[in-house]
Formats: structure tokens, C-alpha cells, sequence
């Protein structure tokens, strides 16, 4: 259609890295890290997923309107786990309701 | 009518008449694909944020399932959705060229490779069954302590896994169908765009997986 072909290559290295983060956050969860185990975890993830959707999905290449819904869509993910955590995070931090 | 037969030999190949050319054509189809995409991202995130409090609220009774999961086939199957990515991506490469051989070839390999994953889920949920790590009336767990907090792992385990594999089970449908379409050269360089879009699908299914790998598989590893 109206895109270019993208060469093999780019897919390619794309995927090696995909592979190589998967190896990379398999290694890590045997490492003790604290707190940090769950943070690295989920860097990597988050790394994994974006080159999916940037390169496998081709969003780089998509139109300014496409990109806003999508970031739009993960905002509201993001409203979603955000305020549910500031709610049960925050739970205990205040000493017993007295002022109610 | 003559007027409409020089309007349609006027069109650009593979270009249906209600839009104005293939850029808005595709636009369209790409728009309408990722907002039901987004739909399937707030669908799994309601999932994603049951986990989140739960984990919160018994953080080692979450870890101390991690010892059940089969990380060796968790990972493997992370790889063969990857590489079902990868060979997903090359099909879409091939209908942009006009390979209809090579499209059915890596459309026949995403398929076989989405098969392995599930045939690999299978293996992992009988272990389960096996070892009475199904919630429900004959849901067992060694560690007397956390025997009931573990269970709620085990539910969403089950539900997040499994709304994936269902969806791994659509994506193969939706896959057979493009390799029917293909042979039946329903595809030319000029329009695949159901190609393209199941593609994005797939994608997506991928996506949900590797945020479901870690999460339930190796959190926790270590304790």
C-alpha cells in the first residue's frame, strides 16, 4: 500500500532483542534483589512491549491520530492502576479515622 | 453511467470506492483496529488491576506460588510467541511484496507456533489439575498458612492465563482464515489490509503475554 517495506534486518534485530530481554529478566528473577526484582521486571516488560508496538505494529510509522488513541488508551490503563494503588497503597499510613 | 465507469477505472487498485485513496483507506482500518485493540487493553487491565491489589495485599503468599509455576515452560512458550511475532511480521512483509508463497508460509508458521503455545498451556494446566492447584472445592496447597491467598493466585492464574489462551485460540482461527483468503489470492500488494490487521492482533496477544510472564512467574522467585 502506502508504506515502504521495511527490511528484514530491522525486523530481525528487533526480535533478537526481544529474545534477549526475555532471557535477560529470566536471569534476573534468580538474582536477589529486594523490591528491585519487581522493578527490573517490569522494565523489561515494558521495554518488550514498546518495541512490539513500535516496530512489530508499526505505530513509528502510523498517523498522529492513531498514536494519540493509542496513548490516550494507555493513560486511561494508567488512570486505572494508578489511582486503584493510591487507594490500597495508602491504606494504615493515617492513624485510625478519628476525625470522621 | 458512463460517468461511474470512468470513476471506477480511475481508482487506484485494490482502493474501495468510499474512500478518497489507499492512505485514508488504510488509516481507516488501522484507526477502527486500535481502538478495539484499546478495548482488549482495558478488558485485560481490570485483570491486571485485581492482581495489582491483590499482590499488594498478600505480597508472600503471592511469591510463595512461584515455586508451582513452570518457569522453564513459561519462558520457552515467552520465545515461541515472540518468534510467532517475528514470522507474523515477515506474512505481512510478504503480502506488502506480493509473495503469496512466502505469505502462507509464515502465515502456516505463526499458526504452528501459536499451536505449540497452546499444546505447552495444556501441559502446564494438567500439571495443575495434578497437583489440586485448581481453585475450587479440591484446591490444596502445602503451606497451610497461605493456603487460602494462594487460591486467589491460582483464580487469576487461571483467568488471566486463560483469557489469553482463548484469545490465542481466536488468533489461530483468524490466521487459518487469512491462509484460506491467501490461497484463494484474495491478497495482492495492492490490498491486504485483513493481513496487516490480524497481524496487529496477534501483536497485541503477544503483549498481554509478556506482562503475564513475569508477573505470575517469576515475581517472587527468589524467597
Amino acid at each position: 500500500m502506502t508504506h515502504q517495506v521495511v527490511p528484514v534486518k530491522v525486523y530481525g534485530a528487533v526480535f533478537g532483542g526481544l529474545l534477549a530481554l526475555t532471557a535477560t529478566t529470566v536471569a534476573v528473577s534468580k538474582l536477589d534483589l529486594g523490591e528491585y526484582n519487581f522493578i527490573v521486571a517490569m522494565t523489561i516488560a515494558v521495554i518488550k512491549a514498546s518495541l512490539v508496538v513500535w516496530f512489530f505494529m508499526d505505530v513509528r510509522r502510523s498517523s498522529s491520530l492513531t498514536k494519540l488513541f493509542i496513548g490516550a488508551g494507555f493513560f486511561w490503563m494508567a488512570i486505572l492502576l494508578v489511582f486503584v494503588l493510591s487507594d490500597y497503597l495508602s491504606r494504615g499510613w493515617l492513624p485510625g479515622a478519628r476525625w470522621l | 453511467m458512463a460517468d461511474s465507469e470512468t470513476m471506477v477505472a480511475a481508482h487506484a487498485p485494490g482502493l474501495q470506492h468510499h474512500f478518497d485513496n489507499t492512505e485514508q483507506q488504510l488509516e481507516s482500518s488501522t484507526l477502527g483496529m486500535w481502538v478495539f485493540l484499546l478495548t482488549e487493553v482495558m478488558f485485560f487491565g481490570g485483570m491486571f488491576g485485581g492482581y495489582t491489589v491483590y499482590r499488594n495485599l498478600y505480597p508472600d503468599a503471592f511469591a510463595s506460588t512461584s515455586h508451582f509455576m513452570n518457569v522453564a515452560i513459561g519462558a520457552f512458550n515467552t520465545g515461541v510467541l515472540i518468534c510467532s511475532s517475528f514470522t507474523m511480521v515477515l506474512a505481512v512483509r510478504s503480502a506488502q511484496l506480493g509473495l503469496k508463497k512466502m505469505l502462507v508460509l509464515f502465515l502456516l508458521l505463526t499458526l504452528l507456533l501459536g499451536c505449540v503455545f497452546l499444546g505447552l498451556k495444556y501441559v502446564e494446566y494438567h500439571e495443575k489439575w495434578v497437583d489440586h492447584h485448581v481453585p475450587g472445592p479440591g484446591f490444596h496447597y502445602d503451606d497451610a498458612r497461605y493456603a487460602r491467598q494462594a487460591q486467589i493466585l491460582f483464580f487469576l492464574y487461571f483467568a488471566m492465563t486463560g483469557m489469553h489462551a482463548i484469545h490465542m485460540v481466536v488468533g489461530a482461527g483468524l490466521l487459518t482464515t487469512l491462509i484460506v483468503m491467501a490461497l484463494r489470492n484474495r491478497f495482492s500488494a495492492a490490498w491486504y489490509t485483513p493481513v496487516e490487521m490480524i497481524g496487529l492482533y496477534w501483536h497485541f496477544v503477544d503483549i498481554v503475554w509478556i506482562f503475564l510472564f513475569p508477573l505470575l512467574y517469576l515475581i517472587g522467585h527468589t524467597r
